[in-house]
């Protein structure tokens, strides 16, 4: 991750990845397509359901964090670039644990995100990849901390 | 409301089909361009030359699916109240455009918030696979389902 061997990633490494805000219209639009539960689509229905307000789609929150780990990814990359050297791509994600929607988004609502390697272990079953764990959050502007998972993704080792 | 499926309607052991879901190349494209603009998810070509193999699904973009499978399948005809997060998520082979998936939901657990006596707490399986059996994705999580009579 980060243009980065896994020889180089460093736990403990805490990155502000950037920020998303939620609008009426974004938060619609992805739960029509992804999420149609009206506390998710209508500001007058969202008021009778479970959070008492229009509300994004947890999913909408999570691809959130996407688009702004791979844009922090590419600047990355781009730096590495700049500075001569051409970068390692990331790999595939096998997955995560632990996703936690901590408080409701709203319209309105600026979500920043973080992400904190937390460990990193070669594979024994593939040994020119090794895994990337992370812990994974998303505040809104009081502070408040709204999403949180543990992610893990496969980074090439430096070859030998 | 009665009509609509109550905690009380789901029992232990229960499996749910989520019917198909087709899965396009423009749709896997959009929803990357907006979210996961990685050039596996953007373009075919990129994909076939990746670990991935071919133009594939960004991982969350599946698990938006999934959600919008089970909203059709059960979710939307239920007194559903969100969810608070998933356990684990397993994203086990690339899902491509032109698949189209299927998948079913078992209940593991029910019981009744102790502090929220109206709302119980499912746990839940949910897996994917496409249509030649090929299992795509394994989810564990809780959703909230609100008790017709607390």
């Amino acid at each position: 991750m980060m243009g980065l061997y896994l020889d180089e990633v460093e736990v403990g490494l805490a990155i502000e990845l950037g920020s998303y805000t939620f609008t009426r219209e974004n938060i619609i639009a992805f739960a029509q397509k992804y999420d149609p539960q009206y506390f998710h689509l209508d500001d007058e229905a969202a008021k009778r359901g479970p959070f008492g307000k229009l509300t994004a789609s947890g999913w909408h929150t999570a691809a959130g964090w996407m688009k702004n780990f791979v844009a922090a990814n590419h600047r990355a990359e781009a730096a590495l670039r700049a500075a001569g050297r051409e970068p390692v791509p990331v790999g595939p994600s096998p997955g995560f644990t632990n996703l936690v929607w901590h408080k409701p988004v709203c319209p309105g609502d600026t979500i920043t995100y973080w992400t904190r390697v937390t460990g990193k272990r070669e594979l024994a079953t593939r040994p020119e990849w090794g895994m990337v764990f992370s812990i994974s959050e998303g505040f809104n502007q009081n502070g408040e901390l709204v999403y949180s998972f543990d992610g893990k993704v496969l980074s090439p080792r430096r070859p030998a | 409301m009665s009509d609509l499926l109550h905690y009380e309607d789901f029992h232990e052991g229960q499996v749910i089909d989520l019917g198909q879901y087709h899965v396009s190349a423009d749709e896997i494209i959009d929803y990357a361009r907006e979210f996961d603009p990685q050039d596996f998810h953007l373009n075919e070509e990129a994909g076939k030359s990746s670990v991935l193999g071919g133009l594939a699904a960004s991982g969350w973009q599946v698990c938006a699916i999934l959600v919008r499978m089970l909203t059709d399948a059960y979710v939307g005809k239920s007194a559903a109240m969100g969810s608070k997060g998933m356990d684990e998520v397993k994203w086990l082979k690339p899902v491509y455009a032109g698949e189209t998936l299927t998948g079913h939901m078992t209940l593991l657990k029910k019981r009744v918030s102790s502090k929220r006596p109206e709302m119980g707490i499912l746990s839940c399986r949910w897996e994917l696979f496409n249509t030649q059996g090929e299992k795509k994705a394994d989810m564990v999580g809780v959703s909230f389902m609100r008790v017709r009579q607390p």
